[in-house]
């Protein structure tokens, strides 16, 4: 059973076959949102502080940073973020930058095991982020492309996986260390863009034994009523194999798609998240509360 | 016994004919704009004034309600499909006659280290929706590309696209070089890609910013215009 540990000072979350499914929220992401972009290149967090809060509450186990800024310090706001990010909640944090001394600054400064976003299969890239993970032990995704560009064949690119399974091997760094991000296309655009992505899901997960993620929004690029699709894609996602998934956990539907997928898919024993999460309280005087010896004997 | 009348194509007049092959572009049938388009040549009409008064005309319809948000990138993916379908027939006609007939060159490419395409290639069908001569560079492309590209084809603009934060700097680099070797004053260059904005776009010194597909061959137009 691949178990992929990721951590902050206090927190453990593990992405694995055995578990429910990991919901990465993608909110803290000035990529197309203008106003969080203004705020965090004038160094204010406010709305940052905002969505890390309102995510955790929607159900996300693990948040992602990015300060993907033109013209800013990138560096310096990533590890502001992860710093503030981390002081005000407990979960672990996914560290996405395409910039290597972004990586590294965020690094430095997080508390507990990072999952490193991203290296792909190109040799420039995963020279410098394969190191990098390796010096601070964190886990690592890994982007099924290389200097060739993406390819459409969901076969190709699981050779591509393996590469950087293979090459982040060389560096020290285990298998169960790396979760593969299979690249979701636009659905729009390509349309078997859907049963692409579960084939090479089931690949990864049988043959090559890795955990898996992705932005899962892509699939609904040019279209009308993305949500829908995205409620629908999610769990159709973890029906095929998939751990984890970066997605905005304050779209409505979304959480108790994936929550109940967790069930149906049997890493939710007993039911128990799915009705501690949607069990109606009792009225007053009314029913009797479950979980009352632990409080007992506390 | 079918409700709807079927249309044969041969027997309607020009204006019908026309309103016809429009609306079959429109909806993304291939076949049925290739066959309306073999009729109107059939009719002795010049290859331009299709190219101009029907193509172009119905592809810049689908360009205005793609932007309004009417159609969705799959039909206009199909209707760009339809556009070229018929594009074949004129092409050859086109390029043995001297007549001006694309509005510009076009010369596009995402920059080196950067392999996203689809957003790139929407823009290019977008633009040859529009009627400009489109010369797809491909991804990951280095400055010497473009350079050679300018050189061979002579375009009236050049497109850059970037989806990373990493790639986009890439593209004040080519601009640069371009203005190094006085190319820049000549040729307006476009730059696009979901991480870019106008700030970043004005600050590498880029003509124009393109938000999305509908607007870059909208501003592609305008810019075609200022320079006639």
């Amino acid at each position: 059973m691949t178990r992929t540990v990721i951590s902050s000072a206090t927190k453990e979350v593990v992405i694995g076959f055995d578990q429910p499914f990991v919901m990465i929220g993608e909110r803290i992401n000035p990529t197309g949102r203008k106003l969080l972009a203004a705020q965090m290149k004038e160094g204010d967090y406010s709305l940052v502080e905002q969505d890390a809060l309102a995510q955790v509450a929607a159900g996300a186990q693990v948040l992602d940073v990015n300060a993907g800024i033109p013209l800013a310090d990138e560096p310096k706001i990533l590890a502001d973020v992860i710093q503030l990010v981390q002081s005000i909640t407990d979960v672990p944090l996914c560290i996405d930058s395409s910039i290597i001394n972004a990586l590294e600054a965020g690094l430095k400064v997080y508390k507990g095991r990072a999952l490193v976003n991203s290296t792909t299969a190109e040799d420039e890239v995963m020279e410098q982020v394969l190191p990098l993970v390796k010096k601070y032990g964190a886990a690592v995704v890994a982007i099924s492309n290389d200097e060739t560009g993406i390819s459409e064949d969901p076969d190709e690119r699981f050779e591509i996986a393996k590469r950087i399974v293979e090459r982040a091997a060389d560096h020290g760094i285990k298998p169960e260390d790396i979760v593969v991000d299979p690249l979701v296309m636009p659905i729009g655009a390509i349309s078997t863009a859907g049963r692409d992505v579960f084939h090479f899901i089931r690949r990864l997960r049988s043959e090559l034994k890795v955990n898996t993620t992705c932005g899962a929004s892509n699939i609904g690029f040019g279209l009308p009523n993305r949500h829908a699709i995205n409620n629908a894609f999610l769990p159709m996602l973890a029906s095929a194999g998939m751990t984890s998934a970066i997605l905005n956990p304050l779209h409505e539907g979304l959480v108790p798609a994936i929550k109940a997928a967790d069930m149906l898919n049997g890493v939710d024993p007993h039911c128990a998240n799915w009705i501690k999460t949607y069990r109606q309280p009792p009225a007053e005087g009314q029913g009797r509360q479950r979980g009352r010896r632990g409080r007992r004997s506390a | 016994m079918s409700d709807e009348e079927e249309i044969i194509l041969m027997d309607l007049n020009d204006d019908d004919l026309v309103a016809q092959i429009k609306d079959d572009l429109y909806d993304g049938l291939k076949d049925e704009v290739f066959e309306g388009v073999e009729i109107l040549l059939e009719r002795k009409w010049a290859a331009n004034l299709i190219l101009s008064d029907v193509l172009v005309e119905a592809m810049r319809i689908v360009g205005v309600d793609f932007r309004d948000g009417i159609l969705f990138v799959p039909e206009v993916l199909q209707c760009a499909g339809a556009m070229k379908n018929g594009m074949g027939l004129l092409r050859p006609i086109l390029a043995a006659s001297d007549a001006q007939t694309s509005v510009g060159k076009y010369v596009i490419g995402t920059v080196k280290g950067d392999i996203h395409d689809i957003g790139k290639n929407l823009v290019g069908m977008m633009l040859e929706g529009a009627g400009f001569e489109v010369i797809d560079l491909g991804i990951n492309n280095p400055v010497e590309n473009y350079l050679e590209a300018i050189d061979k084809h002579k375009p009236d603009i050049l497109g850059m696209s970037a989806l990373l934060t990493t790639t986009m700097p890439y593209m004040g680099l080519v601009i640069e070089e371009l203005d190094k070797r006085n190319i820049l004053k000549e040729l307006p260059v476009m730059v696009g890609g979901a991480p870019l904005n106008q700030e970043f776009s004005d600050a590498i010194n880029a003509h124009s910013y393109g938000r999305d597909a509908a607007m870059s061959a909208e501003l592609a137009k305008v810019i075609m215009g200022k320079n006639a």
